[in-house]
């Protein structure tokens, strides 16, 4: 399974007309971990799911799942199983019926369209028509499609979307349990947070280009923005000689100070040279949210303005 | 927790072969209401409007001028309902294609088959040979029942008669070539509305624009205007002006093979 599980994208791009979507993106994506795929909205994440599965055609570049375009994959459903869009189903079939049809195409059999509405909680409402479920409901039901060929590899569009918080702890224990049995899992996301507790790897893009990819550790450790948390019952004179050695200093109150621009042993050791005593000294990760921010924050196609806030 | 099911109870899959995908659009086809509707509707408009024109003009041949004695055809009489069922029948064939883009579901039923042709000739097969059955029905029962309610008031017409055994069969086969017609516009257009509208246009309105148009350029328009031409293919009487039963719908089945040709090469280019 390892071996024609990868997913390979080398210098992919799409452009209509004269809007780049996807710019020269180049990555891959492994087996047996979860590697989640960053960016805001509008950054690209959608379309290049679209053609790892050779549903848009790249205007450059190639896309390959184990060495082969999609197109070439032998059976489909075996090789990928992939959750683009809850709503691409149709409205007036059964839930089993749309399982079923999918199933077949792919010569799958029944028995396997029943294990998978078990799965994913759905086969009490299974032979009702899909136009009344809930996001949340078409969502597990695009979970079902995906999972019916038993897949190597594994492709999430936004999975947690609509889903309630016992849902979300579902679908993350699921792509978890996936990756764990040495699957291929590839997740998009634009909540950062939700990858934290998802995700081992990060591919992060904003505005079609590839800004990052990394494990998650390593995206918080490459944020600037980590500080310093500093008391001491001399906190003013501290301050001023942290100013002194270029830091940047922010009272907190009278005792606490935050300290960015130097790292714990530097403080350490100034504070020890000038007979500043210390209480604490706590090194402040930046979340991996801010990290997210920092990231991409000149890559958000869209910003919202803060006038309304005023 | 046990997911994926670890150790899949069915065997490695095997598909997709065109008959596994035949399957699936068969199983797509007769999972949605619209498709049982559209075929009673179809059912409805051949088999009831044929009875009630037989019926009408049956019962008026007695008192009916010469004229409309001796251009009497009871078999063209107990078809014609079969002229407004075409519509049922070429929609649900537009439908069949173009509700999967309006759904989104074409994005699903495109990667689990990636193979873009296979999909759309598994579905103007599947839907051409529904059709056909249904409309060959259609044909047949509509005329006898027709013939039945004739007899009696008028002379009707025998399946013994050669020319109009063909015609009856014909009705059957036309239907189902606007049938392919419709599954290959609607991938064509993939949009429902544009789609029906076109359908519409080559059946009803062209046809009709052509006679507002002089002798000259009209004779022509109406000779090899495709289903014009196709529907030669369901006449007792030859019209002098038109083409012979069987070159006529050979051209109407050119016609739909030209338009379903360009479908596919476009259905491999396009994003979905």
């Amino acid at each position: 399974m390892v071996g024609r599980a990868m997913i390979e994208a080398r210098s992919l791009t799409k452009r209509y007309g004269s809007t780049v979507a996807v710019d020269d993106l180049s990555f891959s994506v492994r087996p047996g971990r979860v590697t989640g795929f960053l960016g805001p909205n509008g950054a690209g994440k959608t379309t290049t799911m679209r053609m790892i599965l050779g549903l848009d055609a790249p205007t450059q570049g190639s896309v390959t799942i184990g060495g082969r375009r999609y197109r070439d994959v032998r059976v489909p459903m075996h090789e990928v199983g992939a959750l683009l869009d809850a709503k691409a189903v149709h409205g007036g079939r059964t839930a089993y019926a749309h399982l079923l049809s999918l199933a077949q195409s792919n010569g799958i059999g029944r028995r396997r369209v029943e294990e998978v509405l078990d799965l994913v909680g759905l086969q009490s409402v299974a032979r009702r028509r899909v136009a009344g479920f809930s996001l949340g409901m078409g969502q597990r039901l695009g979970i079902a499609a995906a999972l019916l060929g038993d897949p190597a590899v594994l492709m999430f569009d936004e999975p947690v979307n609509g889903l309630d918080p016992e849902g979300i702890v579902w679908v993350r224990n699921l792509m978890r349990s996936l990756a764990s049995q040495g699957r291929t899992v590839f997740v998009s996301s634009h909540l950062m947070s939700e990858m934290a507790l998802t995700a081992d790897h990060l591919v992060v893009i904003g505005k079609g280009r590839l800004i990052a990819d990394m494990t998650v550790e390593e995206v918080v450790r490459s944020s600037s923005q980590r500080s310093v948390l500093v008391r001491s019952p001399e906190a003013p004179r501290l301050a001023q000689l942290l100013r002194a050695a270029q830091a940047s200093v922010v009272f907190e109150d009278t005792v606490t100070l935050t300290v960015s621009g130097l790292d714990n042993p530097a403080i350490g050791q100034l504070a020890a040279a000038n007979g500043v005593v210390l209480y604490e000294l706590t090194p402040q990760h930046a979340s991996l949210e801010e990290a997210f921010m920092e990231l991409t924050g000149s890559s958000t196609e869209f910003h919202g303005s803060s006038e309304l806030a005023r | 927790m046990t997911v994926a099911a670890a150790a899949p109870a069915t065997a490695r899959p095997s598909g997709p072969t065109f008959l596994h995908v035949v399957r699936s659009e068969w199983t797509k086809l007769w999972s949605l209401r619209s498709t049982p509707l559209a075929l009673l509707i179809a059912t409805v408009l051949g088999v009831g409007l044929g009875a009630a024109i037989s019926a009408a003009t049956g019962s008026h041949y007695a008192h009916a001028d010469l004229q409309t004695k001796l251009t009497w055809d009871p078999t063209s009489n107990s078809l014609d309902g079969l002229g407004i069922a075409q519509l049922a029948i070429v929609i649900l064939g537009i439908v069949v294609v173009s509700g999967e883009y309006s759904s989104g579901a074409i994005r699903t039923t495109l990667t689990a088959v990636p193979h873009r042709a296979r999909v759309l000739a598994a579905k103007a097969l599947v839907y051409t040979a529904v059709a056909l059955v249904l409309s060959e029905i259609l044909a047949f029962v509509a005329f006898l029942l027709g013939q039945q309610i004739i007899s009696g008031h008028a002379p009707d017409a025998t399946l013994a008669d050669p020319t109009v055994l063909r015609a009856v069969v014909g009705a059957g086969l036309y239907l189902a070539a606007l049938a392919l017609l419709g599954v290959a516009v609607g991938a064509l257009l993939r949009h429902s509305a544009a789609a029906i509208a076109s359908v519409v246009a080559i059946l009803f309105v062209l046809p009709g624009i052509g006679q507002a148009l002089p002798a000259s350029w009209r004779h022509p328009i109406e000779k090899y205007w495709p289903t014009q031409a196709g529907n030669q293919v369901l006449q007792v009487y030859h019209d002098p002006n038109a083409l012979r039963p069987w070159p006529g719908f050979l051209l109407l089945c050119l016609f739909v093979a030209v338009v379903l040709a360009i479908a596919f090469v476009l259905l491999e280019r396009r994003d979905v």
